[in-house]
């Protein structure tokens, strides 16, 4: 029951808490960037969950078996670089090939992510925290699933900010980062949340 | 230093591994391209124009590949591009109409304007204005060449204050049809021998027109009437065609008391009627045989040139 409860303050506090876009800051990039419609920002957001997930699978494991052995944990984040890349087009070459289903909904985001820093970020807090396998897959995913949730209710505030009648020299982008600010703000209000059993 | 030496065999390890693995990946999940693809992309003329409706010359290749897409969709290329893909596909070209873009105002008000505009020299911008710009016609085209340069093929421009579309360089890419503000541009299929077209968008009644234009359509649906395959259909006063069944026989121009439908893009002279020139008859059809066959030996010299 207490493994149930740590990995339930830990996916609570990937989504809300520390959500990786509004308290953290990781992954703004695509976050700007294909936020524009709720479809795509979807494709995206289940791309990140995808990804995320692997990723702290595959860099917890180069890290317990091959880095912490050789004493050469500073070199954390050019091996998870490593990893990533290498994993991301692995991904999606066995995707092209046996789930191509998948493949196509995922489509042009996959190698996108690849340089995605909220990946790199969800690998490398994992080791700071000291997450074991499982706590680390349930933080790869829920982190990922906060991306989801904070991409998509963005794209849909900006899909209604297209047909708001804006000062002109606040037209597109100058206004989407204040709505960020003002989403992130809000976020904010999830800081006292504490799972107590 | 042992910490280096460790650091550089461990990563270039992992690295050389996962290039294994890559490597290794991409030939066990190799997906099979079809060649053809590649084939009707090659001859496809690459300017992603997006007329035959996919994303890109690319997309529209796959389409065609995958038999979703007729072989003779691509507008810029026209029939010898349709006879290339469909040799690569195996299947006969059929027909392709070529379509190319018409403007809907033949510039008749150009000089009727409610106001002076001093604005941007630009039609989306003059379009935001009350009223829908300075012009005096709510429907007619404001002249500003906005269309002229979005046009990718230099195949329309502004003569007289009006957008005039060149058929032998317009490649029907829709590019014009989409930035028009006044929406008076669209594709139609064009008949290479005689085509007909009535260049007005007006809705307005009768009388509402002949204050703004010169000859825009007023609705009265004489050339509906003289024409004698019903190609021409009067909705809202405004008289539009049916290419389908127009046969470019030119009945309905001769009837028009606005001259405004022109036969490959002039407005023919008309033949005075023998019936209505019985005063005068053997005066009156002597010159008239001659002017009409003029005007059709000058068409035959244009289409030469």
């Amino acid at each position: 029951m207490e493994m149930f409860t740590t990995l339930f303050s830990i996916a609570l506090g990937a989504i809300l808490v520390n959500n990786f876009i509004f308290a953290q800051f990781l992954g703004i990039c695509p976050f700007m960037g294909v936020s524009k419609k709720v479809d795509t920002a979807m494709g995206m957001g289940v791309a990140v969950i995808f990804v995320m997930g692997v990723a702290s699978v595959f860099t917890w494991l180069v890290n317990e078996f091959l880095l912490v052995p050789f004493h050469l944990e500073f070199m954390q984040t050019i091996a998870f670089i490593l990893v990533i890349a290498a994993l991301v087009q692995f991904i999606e070459m066995f995707l092209q090939k046996s789930v191509p289903a998948l493949y196509s909904a995922l489509g042009i985001y996959l190698p996108l992510i690849t340089t995605n820093c909220a990946v790199l970020g969800v690998a490398l807090l994992n080791i700071q925290n000291g997450y074991n396998f499982i706590e680390s897959l349930v933080y790869g995913v829920t982190g990922g699933i906060g991306f989801l949730v904070a991409i998509v209710l963005f794209a849909s505030v900006r899909e209604r900010l297209e047909f708001s009648d804006c000062p002109k020299s606040f037209e597109g982008f100058p206004i989407a980062l204040i709505t960020a600010g003002l989403l992130a703000l809000c976020f904010m209000g999830f800081s006292g949340l504490k799972v107590v059993w | 230093m042992n910490t280096v030496v460790t650091c550089v065999v461990i990563l270039g390890v992992l690295g050389a591994v996962f290039g294994l693995v890559l490597a290794f990946a991409a030939k066990v999940f190799a997906v099979e391209k079809d060649p053809r693809e590649e084939a009707i992309a090659a001859c496809l003329p690459g300017a992603n124009c997006g007329g035959c409706g996919y994303a890109g010359c690319g997309g529209y290749a796959a389409a065609v590949v995958k038999g979703e897409a007729a072989t003779n969709c691509c507008a810029a290329g026209g029939e010898e591009v349709a006879a290339k893909v469909a040799e690569i596909m195996g299947v006969s070209a059929g027909e392709s109409v070529k379509m190319v873009a018409e403007v809907h105002c033949s510039g008749g008000g150009a000089d009727k304007s409610k106001y002076e505009y001093m604005g941007i020299h630009d039609c989306l911008a003059a379009a935001r204005l009350p009223g829908g710009g300075p012009l005096a016609c709510k429907y007619g085209c404001l002249g500003m060449g906005t269309c002229e340069s979005v046009c990718p093929f230099d195949a329309i421009h502004v003569v007289d204050g009006v957008a005039k579309v060149d058929v032998e360089k317009c490649k029907a890419c829709k590019k014009c049809v989409d930035i028009c503000p006044r929406h008076i541009i669209s594709l139609e299929p064009y008949k290479t021998k005689r085509h007909v077209a009535i260049p007005c968008s007006s809705k307005d009644k009768g009388p509402a027109v002949t204050k703004v234009c010169s000859n825009g359509c007023i609705g009265c649906g004489l050339c509906a009437k003289a024409c004698p395959k019903e190609a021409i259909t009067v909705t809202d006063f405004l008289a539009k065609i049916d290419y389908d069944k127009c046969v470019g026989c030119g009945l309905c121009a001769q009837k028009c008391p606005r001259k405004l439908i022109v036969i490959d893009g002039k407005v023919p002279v008309i033949k005075p009627k023998p019936a209505a020139a019985k005063p005068a008859a053997s005066a009156a059809a002597k010159p008239a045989a001659p002017t009409a066959v003029k005007p059709a030996a000058e068409k035959k010299d244009e289409s030469k040139q």
